[in-house]
């Protein structure tokens, strides 16, 4: 038996089962949404982020797999100073979402990171109860030419942590293109060469900072593989980010949001084409995931059991998540469908097409 | 005293009873109502301490729009109504 959470426009589902049997078991926070959520590696406790539409972002944690809830503070930024180089920055210093979260390694127990939006960086020390705004990156002058893309702000919704050291911390922002710092965030280099951004001006379409990944994972074995699914294309960094190579558009679209990859294999990636980027929905209305299995040299399309006519659904950033298992692949849409494969991708069995938008997928250990 | 009541729609996420404060700013009678539910203060105030966008204050029939200092000064006997501000839809 396999357990999926599900973070929705409605609440949190927990679905369980194993092949093509899967159920909808718990239902948490019903109405609210949930824009984000995490499963703790080193301890099994789960995280919940909420961003209710009056009362802002809120974070609540179960230590019981959902029995109890209890409230923790949530990111926020300070007080924003009057004066000095930041006093006319235009973006709002409020979080109004919690885009991501990760786990410090294991030898930091209690080490959390949140990527918000705006596009700030908190770091929590003790499990969550407090937050502190990292602000070497906030505060670099390169973050005020970061954009917005689709949002008001921009967003940080990428953040990986190496497994061989806790102090190496890479981050995708859309609008911003890849930070690293390799000194636990006291300084940041950005990362991301190699990338084109074909909706800047010609001058600055080669600018790392207007970058607009959609999201970056990381092979956990070999952590200096990273693939990222970007505006404009697909990447992929046998570098830890210092170079990304250009991976050449599959059919039917190298456009799409979600990126997985095989924690083990180094060579092997998920992604979801849509119909760039005014559309945003499966490329004639026909859903298929793209499976590379050589780096991206080549890629597979895989259809069955996913629809194929009339398909309108679009599989967002953190919506394509695999189970520990290396095998068991969930996928789920801004309009309410969940699909999960058993065999890597080819084949897939429908859950629901009724959920409310999907935010955010994690499978519990 | 000064009267501060959290709307049904705040307390379903942190429960707390109307409060009775000291006489002061509006802003001294919040903060002394949240002593009670220290949770609801960032239900109510954003990062910057000021009244969220989406959330409405009264002071007796009048809602407050400088959501900044509220700094106003409240009476003996005024009440505060702290609901959650309907936008359309």
């Amino acid at each position: 038996m396999q357990t999926l959470l599900v973070a929705s426009r409605k609440g949190l589902f927990v679905v369980r089962g194993q092949g093509a049997l899967w159920d909808i078991s718990a239902h948490h926070f019903a109405g609210d949404p949930v824009s984000q959520v995490m499963v703790d590696p080193r301890n099994g406790h789960w995280y919940a982020a909420l961003r209710l539409g009056h009362f802002g972002v809120k974070l609540r944690k179960s230590a019981d797999q959902g029995a109890h809830w209890t409230e923790l503070n949530a990111p926020a930024f300070p007080v924003k100073p009057q004066d000095g180089p930041m006093a006319e920055d235009s973006t709002p210093w409020n979080v109004e979402m919690i885009w991501c979260l990760a786990a410090g390694s294991a030898g930091q127990a209690n080490t959390l990171w949140a990527g918000c939006m705006p596009a700030g960086l908190f770091k929590s020390e003790d499990a969550g109860q407090s937050w502190a705004l990292n602000r070497a990156l906030w505060e670099n002058p390169k973050r005020l030419d970061w954009l917005g893309g689709g949002n008001d702000f921009p967003g940080m919704h990428s953040v990986l942590v190496d497994p061989r050291n806790p102090d190496h911390i890479t981050v995708a922002v859309s609008c911003g293109g890849v930070w690293q710092t390799t000194d636990g965030g006291c300084s940041w280099l950005l990362s991301a060469d190699g990338m084109k951004a074909d909706y800047m001006p010609p001058e600055s379409a080669h600018d790392p900072n207007a970058q607009d990944p959609h999201r970056m994972v990381q092979c956990a074995a070999q952590p200096d593989v990273l693939w990222l699914q970007h505006h404009c294309g697909l990447y992929r960094s046998t570098n830890a980010g210092q170079h990304w190579q250009g991976i050449a558009a599959p059919a039917p679209s190298g456009f799409g949001f979600a990126v997985a990859c095989d924690p083990l294999d180094p060579l092997r990636a998920w992604f979801v084409p849509a119909q760039a980027d005014t559309h945003r929905y499966a490329v004639d209305g026909k859903m298929v995931v793209n499976r590379t299995d050589d780096g991206g040299v080549s890629f597979k399309t895989f259809t069955r059991g996913l629809p194929q006519a009339h398909a309108y659904h679009l599989v967002y950033r953190h919506c394509l998540e695999l189970a520990p298992d290396r095998n068991t692949l969930a996928m789920s849409s801004t309009t309410g469908g969940l699909w999960i494969s058993p065999d890597a991708g080819e084949q897939w069995h429908g859950v629901s097409r009724d959920l409310p938008p999907v935010a955010a997928l994690t499978w519990v250990a | 005293m000064v009267t501060v009541e959290f709307a049904a729609s705040l307390r379903r996420h942190v429960d707390c009873a109307p409060q009775n404060v000291a006489v002061g700013s509006l802003r001294a009678a919040l903060e002394a109502a949240f002593a009670a539910a220290p949770e609801l203060r960032h239900y109510v105030l954003d990062d910057q301490g000021n009244i969220r966008k989406h959330v409405a204050v009264f002071v007796n029939k009048t809602m407050v729009t400088d959501r900044q200092n509220l700094s106003q000064r409240l009476a003996s006997g005024d009440s505060v109504l702290v609901i959650q501000a309907l936008t359309g839809g």
